[in-house]
């Protein structure tokens, strides 16, 4: 039987949405029980809205002013001790669980399995590398406690009506002062959140300019899209680097998908493959980016886009 | 002295189009272009700009691989790095070291040098594990600050600002500590044919992985490698009327 800790993502009001995809990866567990940690300095509004997911048995809430902001270096050491009672700890691989999972994995002394995309056994796991160009399954040895991150865009959210029972618990351990919170950068717009978005508008280095990358802002408010950028455009400094998808930047499964000016490098589309519908828009005919898309079309963005607000609206 | 150590991984070229062996074993590297992965040769482009801003004394280039890896070593002392050290596994399949296994050596060889700071990527282009920094500072029990996209030295603190969904953070970390960098931290610099002659003469120690005494026994297996599942060819639609009529039947927008 599969005991699952995961390790909630938020940001000390809100559940992060990849905490729900990773009830449902533990879910493909079978026969698991899930409880869900909230690590916070007041994880009360976070813990109730864990224990409303559909799937969770317990959710263990941990109260300490040093969780105010999440640092690997002190978490880590809370959730290990945790973790003595589980079979498995897992964390969203977003750029919070990718920080912290693996340095719970090595205070457990325990191999973690990245990104994981779908579960075989309770010791056998999918996972891409190499930019998603390869899958791999890899197994875990008996008797080893593991330690994984989840795809968040291989799994569906858990639905609401859970109604677990919720337990504060103070894990005894000393906390490192040696790793200081400084600041953080405010959200840059009261868009869609690009991870969680069902539809995304994203650009390429073919916008030209952060000038030109305006377009995709005006395109993505007519559709209530979030914005995404290709890293040549991140690059280039037409876009913030938030917004860059791909195998360096997020992995996102919207509904719909429309990539303009993007040419389709391999690390872009590792970060779309889940996505429902994919548009391009692009004026060179060739590009890889036509081969995924499920509607494609050739020409001048400059004068495809405004065209499609009009359209839109 | 002030010694930064830096990661350095021998990996398939970032521009190279993988293929799967038929069995499913692994990934074809036989006559294959081989090179530093990108996230490493930012690393140490960050060590080198530290030691030349007066910041440190000593850069140390280390890899974990077959002798093979002497290659990017000295690409990497071409680079700048003042030696390396390569941690020598066996040649043949299933050599690869687990991300926890790596790290061990990686501590093993931080107690003997001691340094100020170890400057790793922030994933191998590989594997993607992005692991083995996070690991290395729990095992050392020191900070780590990974996605770093600036760091600034201020004595005996590091203050890196780091890529993460929200955004940007930055943190205040003691030294020594563990960095993991992002792309836009800098542009990795070209090596000039002088410094590839130059380099031939810098010091590149090599160490038999069994002499360090890190358990390497494998805590994994790789059942298969599959190919991606690929997505269907799509349709060409003509104008932007026709596009939004598409998306309209399917309910898109």
């Amino acid at each position: 039987m599969s005991r699952i800790l995961i390790i909630a993502e938020h940001d000390g009001l809100h559940l992060n949405p990849g905490t729900a995809k990773c009830v449902s990866c533990a879910a493909a567990l079978e026969g698991g029980t899930i409880t869900v940690a909230v690590l916070a300095r007041d994880p009360a509004a976070v813990a109730s809205q864990a224990a409303a997911l559909a799937g969770v048995a317990q959710v263990l809430s941990v109260a300490n002013p040093a969780n105010e902001h999440p640092m690997a270096a002190v978490l880590a050491p809370q959730i290990a001790a945790l973790a003595k009672d589980f079979t498995h700890v897992f964390g969203p691989a977003t750029t919070f669980g990718k920080d912290l999972m693996p340095r719970v994995a090595a205070l457990l002394g325990v191999p973690q399995i990245s990104d994981i995309m779908a579960i075989e056994t309770a010791r056998r796991f999918r996972r891409p590398v190499y930019a998603g160009n390869a899958i791999v399954t890899v197994e875990v040895a008996a008797g080893i406690q593991i330690a994984g991150t989840v795809r968040t865009a291989s799994f569906t959210a858990a639905g609401a009506g859970g109604t677990a029972p919720i337990t504060a618990v103070a894990p005894a351990v000393v906390l490192p002062t040696h790793t200081r919170f400084v600041s953080v950068s405010a959200p840059s717009s009261d868009r869609p959140d690009l991870q969680t978005a069902r539809r995304v508008v994203s650009g390429g280095r073919a916008l030209g300019s952060a000038e030109g990358f305006k377009l995709m802002f005006a395109l993505a408010d007519k559709l209530g899209a979030a914005v995404g950028a290709s890293r040549a455009a991140v690059d280039a400094g037409y876009a913030p680097n938030e917004l860059q998808v791909g195998q360096t930047g997020k992995i996102i499964a919207p509904e719909l998908y429309i990539a303009i000016g993007i040419s389709g490098a391999i690390q872009h589309l590792t970060g779309i493959k889940d996505a429902r519908t994919i548009v391009a828009i692009n004026k060179d005919a060739e590009a890889p980016i036509f081969e995924v898309a499920d509607y494609g079309l050739v020409g001048d963005l400059f004068e495809i886009v405004p065209e499609l607000g009009k359209l839109l609206e | 002295m002030k010694r930064i150590l830096v990661g350095i991984k021998r990996v398939v070229d970032y521009n190279v189009r993988i293929r799967l062996k038929p069995d499913g074993s692994g990934i074809v590297t036989d006559g294959v272009k081989m090179s530093i992965n990108p996230f490493d040769e930012i690393a140490l482009e960050e060590a080198l700009r530290i030691r030349e801003r007066g910041g440190a004394d000593e850069v140390i280039a280390i890899s974990i691989g077959t002798s093979d890896a002497q290659q990017q070593l000295r690409t990497a002392l071409a680079m700048g790095a003042d030696r390396a050290i390569l941690v020598e596994t066996p040649s043949g399949p299933d050599s690869s070291l687990e991300p926890l296994a790596a790290a061990g050596v990686l501590l093993k060889l931080v107690l003997r040098e001691q340094p100020m700071l170890v400057i790793l990527g922030k994933q191998a282009i590989d594997d993607d594990n992005s692991q083995t920094g996070q690991i290395l500072a729990a095992l050392w029990e020191r900070p780590q600050a990974t996605f770093a996209s600036k760091v600034e030295l201020l004595g005996e603190t590091a203050r890196v600002t780091r890529e993460v969904d929200a955004g940007l953070e930055t943190l205040e970390v003691d030294l020594p500590a563990v960095l993991t960098t992002d792309l836009r931290l800098n542009e990795p610099r070209y090596v000039k044919l002088p410094d590839i002659m130059k380099a031939k003469k810098k010091p590149l120690e090599v160490l038999p992985l069994a002499s360090l005494g890190v358990s390497t026994q494998r805590q994994t297996a790789v059942v298969r490698f599959d190919p991606p599942p690929q997505r269907q060819k799509g349709v060409m639609v003509k104008d932007a009327a026709e596009l939004v009529a598409a998306l309209h039947a399917k309910g898109l927008v």
